[in-house]
């Protein structure tokens, strides 16, 4: 029903040329990163397939590189393009379940409170602000930190990943409550939802069937920025040492074991991942743009 | 007069739009007109005739995607350069002043009246900033507000939307201009202010000897002070000159069924004269069958009381979780009274703010009150004690709403809208029956039974109204609150939604509970009429009765403000119009 | 007014507490204190006395109570790891973030506003076509990588600014400056840079979809029906409107920076409370985290209040009451 109508208004008037690339490149990376287990040469989270011996060698079209190793080796001898695939799997599934997550809580409670309004409203929006107060990189940071101190497996390959994306949940799913709110007020206004309480139909009915198709545009364009955003502080907190472990390591825990090694010369350790971490993030933020300004009247009215 | 060339010269003027499908369309085509100067020169059309592409093209500011193939705009003699909006010698804001319908948006809010003249009038005039400010406060004696060096320090929101207006209109007289344009200037305004806002414009025409060009839908308003009058429709001109001649004597068929399709204040007819339509036989069966259908009585009244409202008091509280802060309160709607026969059309009548919509909230069931209460069938629905509304005592109270384009789930398919209530108060044995009642109920309204396939954006204004009476109609009501249900649609179109009200009235048996601002629509559709003001019910008679011989000061007042045809500008004071204008009902 | 200021300030009270709890929390129950603080060799009763010395024996609520008090006074604990007091360490890495971050909003604000005025003024010419380009590249940009690609071009190809650490500093009192030295400068160019990379790009794009809003209001168009010229329409009406809403979100941007610091300190082995967080972080240094928790929420706190009021002045809706 949504998705027919958003078909009908992508399909009447293409997207730019850069905004169709951008899409594409997404989906690659994505599609890429997704196959790894399947497409990777090999399997970089194996402690057996990999040996310290065959560490630090440079890209294969450099001199000194290993045909073996398209991309070269980081220092525990792992193929790197193997554990950049691994990596970037691991990234956009901690990026998008934060983004499923904060989204389901975000939208459940932004519709009720602006359907409600009132205390359950004052409830829901004083928690947004104390939240919003501080930035998402402190929030994700103390809750990663906190679940470390308490129990310590949280370190572990096996944890980080669903700590990390409640971690950032922590904090997103406020823009998504404080958007659907303000839009569920607004639809609450207009006539056809009067329509609907004066006819007597129940009040979730009316939130289900009628207000939230109304409002899912601007969840969807928050969605796919908010993936962007995701994606970039699991790479920031996996930098800064809180994230995924170098057994299992994503685009950022990558970056940060290359970033050691810079300065003596060996960058591709650090380079390759951070190229690509940029492309993806850049391809989503491309699309999400074009989806905003999309569902902008006003912009659309201007040109 | 003075020999002066005329404030506006328009000939044969053409201006299209690149239309989505590719080539153009046409918001203007072939239009002529003047303004002299000293003179009120009124434009009148529906939405869409192409009047406010009129004013927009005067002032300079049409779109940058207007494409005028032909046609000249001469202002004081100057010839308008149509690609550059601007004219030799003829600055806009200096020999062409603006005044746009929203007064509440017109001036910036983060500057003082005060900086918003003074920046116009040091902008084409040279003078530096005291002798602006002192001229700022003539204008804004010469507009008529009250405490003007006051008034001048004020922001925009301090002021009441007649004052805001009245700065608006100074702005435009600022520079001394030998034009005015005037685009809807009193629509937003109440009645009173209205009146008085006119009053003005009419005063500082006659004594600047400007020329005015005013564009409005308002016929009323057109009677009261223009001095001739351009009909437009479908981007042409359809009938021009003086007032008088044209409301009195209208050649044109179009300028006929609009003047008679204004709700005339003096008397009530029996159906708004209209062109009839080719299915109104089909939709007239329509409606009989849904009268003889399941839980309906036939069109006679009884008399029997089917709403009483006692003592309703409805606070609002300014909303807060802060508890130091002290709760503002206000009372919207203050110990009212009153009573709804069957089979009736009760009106609710008063300017803005008065309760009226709070009290059709009420009924409703939208709003609790804080007070009073409300009986229906002679059960509590209201108050304290009373029923939870559920089932019967739900579906049997409906509501149709002012704003067309909001009234409809834009995504979702109108059968869907229509069956929603049918099929959840279980109405319908089954799916099947459901989609038979929703056509029917479709066709009931005038509407072609495949509407129920569409989705509401393929729809006007007015066949939206026409959609929302019909789902209002699907859970067999026996009352329909009508909120301004034809507030925001043009006159003919509103002329056949408020036939149609009244048809399912007598074929149904429907009691009907009518709210408006509009004091000639009440006069034409209700039985019976009460009149609030300020949350207060001041007057409640037949509607005759009412209308004839007002007893309270306030209703007389309101009454003698409204802007009606009955005495137009620049005839003598004859008798009122006596004899329906003729109109086109035998055509197709 | 003055119901907008109690309600803030009533906010700001929840806030502080909320923050306060969650300190308290993490003090109490992460880990042991008790096992943190007395040494291996200590005996049962000895620890039992430490127990009841940090008064961990009584009633939750009053344990609380003790601790709030105990900030109040100013005395946050000791780290774990530097077994030094905790007050102490922040205090010496206030100024360095604190200078870092005052450096990066002011470019952000001299850089972003302009950009965006001119992405809104001229939507389709090239230049606004550039500048969106470069920003989309800009916001997809981790800090850190922003930071690396510096030092690798500044500092390691091109050898003309340090890539770590703050160069020498300046004592006025217990505040360390960096910004009276020549080397403290040079320090802080980098950094503050890679710090405002960002912010540069939200703050151009904020002021572009304002500017671009307000210029289709109705009173914007009445300024143009009023013949005033383009220029004072753009650059003296407009701007003014559309820099409403970005002054809150500037305000709200100084405490994201601090908090962003953290990255920024790390990269560029800044020593300010972030990089000090970060280790803390690492080290399960229980006191040091609360601390700069409570720390940095009071700062947000009192910058948001700043801000509120800055907009009640500025705003003259909210100065003045309505009709």
């Amino acid at each position: 029903m949504m998705t027919k109508s958003v078909a009908l208004k992508l399909g009447r008037s293409l997207p730019p040329l850069s905004v169709c690339l951008s899409g594409g490149l997404a989906l690659i990376i994505i599609g890429g990163a997704f196959l790894a287990p399947w497409l990777a040469p090999y399997d970089p989270t194996d402690l057996a397939s990999y040996d310290l011996m065959n560490a630090e060698y440079p890209p294969a079209f450099v001199e000194g590189g290993d045909p073996r190793f398209l991309l070269g080796t980081d220092n525990q001898g792992r193929d790197l393009l193997s554990a950049m695939m691994y990596g970037a799997r691991v990234s956009i599934f901690i990026g998008g379940g934060a983004v499923l997550l904060s989204a389901m809580i975000g939208v459940f409670l932004g519709l009720v409170a602006g359907y409600y309004g009132g205390k359950v409203d004052a409830l829901i929006m004083r928690c947004a602000d104390v939240i919003l107060s501080f930035p998402t990189i402190l929030l994700a940071l103390l809750v990663s930190g906190l679940a470390r101190a308490v129990f310590p497996q949280a370190a572990s390959a096996q944890w980080a990943p669903f700590i990390l994306i409640a971690a950032l949940a922590t904090h997103e799913w406020v823009q998504y409550a404080r958007t659907v709110r303000a839009a569920t007020m607004v639809e609450g206004a207009k006539d056809y939802v009067r329509a609907t309480k004066v006819i007597g139909l129940p009040a979730r009915r009316i939130m289900l069937r009628h207000i939230l198709p109304n409002v899912m545009g601007p969840v969807l364009v928050i969605a796919t920025i908010n993936l962007a955003g995701a994606v970039l502080t699991e790479a920031t907190l996996s930098f800064l040492g809180v994230g995924m472990p170098p057994t299992y390591p994503s685009l950022g825990t990558l970056i940060r074991i290359g970033n050691e090694f810079l300065f003596s010369g060996i960058w591709w350790i650090a380079a390759f991942p951070a190229i690509v971490l940029v492309l993806l993030v850049l391809a989503v933020n491309v699309v999400g743009d074009w989806l905003r300004d999309r569902f902008n009247p006003k912009l659309r009215a201007r040109s | 007069m003075t020999e002066l060339p005329p404030a506006l010269e328009i000939n044969a003027l053409t201006v299209q739009y690149p239309a989505p499908e590719g080539g153009f369309v046409s918001a203007v085509e072939g239009v002529s007109l003047n303004v002299r100067r000293g003179e009120i020169h009124a434009v009148i059309g529906e939405s869409g005739a192409g009047k406010t592409t009129i004013g927009n093209a005067a002032m300079g500011l049409l779109e940058a995607s207007a494409h005028i193939p032909s046609g000249t705009i001469h202002i004081g003699g100057k010839p308008l350069d149509m690609a550059r909006g601007s004219a030799e010698g003829v600055v806009l804001g200096r020999d062409i002043g603006a005044i746009f319908q929203d007064p509440m948006t017109s001036l910036n809010p983060l500057f003082t009246v005060e900086s918003q003249l003074v920046e116009t009038l040091r902008t084409h005039l040279k003078l530096d900033r005291k002798e602006a400010s002192a001229q700022a406060l003539e204008l804004l004696r010469a507009v008529g507000i009250p405490e003007p060096e006051r008034r001048l320090k004020s922001y925009p929101h301090q002021l009441s939307g007649g004052q805001r207006q009245r700065v608006v209109i100074a702005a435009a007289l600022a520079c001394g201009p030998s034009l005015i344009v005037a685009d809807e200037p009193t629509t937003a305004l109440d009645v009173s202010v209205q009146a008085q806002i006119l009053k003005l414009l009419r005063d500082l025409c006659d004594t600047r000897n400007i020329g005015v060009l005013l564009v409005t839908h308002n016929m009323g308003v057109v009677a009261q002070i223009a001095d001739r009058v351009t009909i437009m429709h479908k981007a042409r001109v359809v009938e021009s000159g003086p007032t008088a001649e044209v409301l009195r004597r209208p050649q044109a068929e179009y300028s006929r069924a609009l003047i008679a399709a204004v709700p005339r204040l003096d008397v009530k007819l029996d159906r708004f004269p209209v062109l009839s339509g080719a299915g109104d036989a089909a939709s007239a069966q329509a409606r009989a069958a849904i009268g003889s259908g399941a839980g309906r009585v036939s069109a006679a009244t009884d008399g029997s009381e089917i709403l009483k409202v006692d003592g309703l008091c409805v606070d609002y509280r300014s909303a807060g979780w802060n508890p130091l802060a002290k709760a503002q309160r206000f009372r919207a709607v203050d110990n009212v009274s009153f009573a709804v026969r069957k089979g009736e059309i009760f009106g609710l009548v008063g300017e803005s703010g008065c309760g009226k919509t709070t009290i059709a909230n009420v009924i409703s069931g939208l709003v609790r009150p804080t007070a009073g209460q409300v009986h229906y069938e002679g059960r509590l629905i209201e108050g304290k004690g009373a029923e939870r509304r559920t089932g019967a005592l739900r579906q049997s109270i409906q509501m149709i709403f002012q704003d067309p384009y909001s009234s409809l789930n834009g995504r979702m398919r109108i059968g869907s809208i229509l069956a929603e209530p049918i099929l959840f108060y279980k109405l319908a044995p089954n799916a099947d029956q459901a989609e038979r009642d929703v056509r029917q109920l479709i066709e009931a309204v005038g509407l072609a039974p495949d509407a129920a396939e569409r989705y509401a954006h393929a729809f006007s204004g007015g066949q939206r109204q026409r959609l929302s009476i019909a789902r209002a109609l699907g859970p067999r009501p026996q009352l329909i609150v009508c909120d301004e249900p034809t507030s925001s649609l043009d006159v003919s179109v509103q002329a056949q939604i408020l036939n149609l009200l009244k048809d399912l009235r007598d074929a149904t048996g429907l009691t009907l509970l009518l709210i408006s601002h509009d004091l000639a629509v009440v006069r034409q559709m209700c039985d019976r009429v009460a009149v609030m003001q300020a949350g207060k019910l001041v007057e409640e008679a037949d509607t005759d009765t009412l209308f004839d011989t007002p007893q309270h000061d306030y209703t007389r007042n309101l009454l003698s403000l409204v802007p009606t045809l009955d005495s137009i500008r620049g005839e003598p004071l004859s008798s009122p119009l006596s004899q329906p204008l003729t109109s086109g009902n035998n055509h197709g | 007014m003055f119901r907008a200021v109690s309600a803030r300030l009533l906010q700001a009270l929840l806030v502080m507490l909320v923050v306060a709890a969650v300190s308290f929390v993490m003090f109490r129950f992460v880990g042991d204190p008790v096992a943190m603080m007395a040494p291996e060799t200590a005996t049962v009763e000895e620890r039992q006395e430490l127990r009841v010395q940090l008064g961990l024996d009584q009633p939750m609520l009053q344990q609380f109570g003790l601790f709030v008090s105990r900030i109040a006074q100013g005395d946050l604990g000791i780290s774990y790891r530097n077994q030094r007091p905790v007050a102490e360490l922040l205090m010496e890495r206030l100024p360095a973030t604190m200078e870092l971050v005052l450096v990066a909003v002011v470019l952000s604000v001299l850089v972003g506003i302009p950009l965006g005025v001119v992405c809104a003024l001229r939507p389709n010419g090239i230049l606004a076509r550039l500048i969106q380009s470069s920003s989309l590249i800009g916001i997809s940009t981790p800090t850190f990588v922003t930071g690396i690609v510096l030092i690798l071009l500044f500092s390691v190809t091109l050898g003309w600014l340090p890539s770590f650490g703050r160069g020498e500093v300046v004592d006025i009192g217990w505040w360390s400056s960096g910004f009276f030295t020549l080397s403290g400068l040079k320090s802080l160019i980098l950094p503050a840079i890679t710090l405002s990379m960002f912010k540069v790009t939200l703050i151009m794009r904020l002021v572009r979809s304002e500017m671009i809003d307000v210029l289709t209001t109705d009173y914007i168009r009445f300024a143009k029906a009023r013949g005033l010229p383009k220029n004072y329409i753009h650059y003296k009406l407009a701007l003014r409107n559309a820099l409403m809403p970005v002054i809150t979100v500037i305000g709200l941007q100084i405490g994201a920076l601090i908090a962003f610091a953290i990255v920024t300190e790390t990269v560029f082995q800044w020593p300010g409370l972030g990089l000090l967080f970060i280790q803390a972080v690492s080290f399960v240094d229980i006191p040091v985290m609360a601390s700069y928790l409570l720390l940095v929420g009071l700062l947000f706190v009192l910058i948001n209040m700043a801000v509120d009021i800055v907009y009640a002045i500025v705003d003259p809706r909210l100065r003045t009451k309505a009709a």
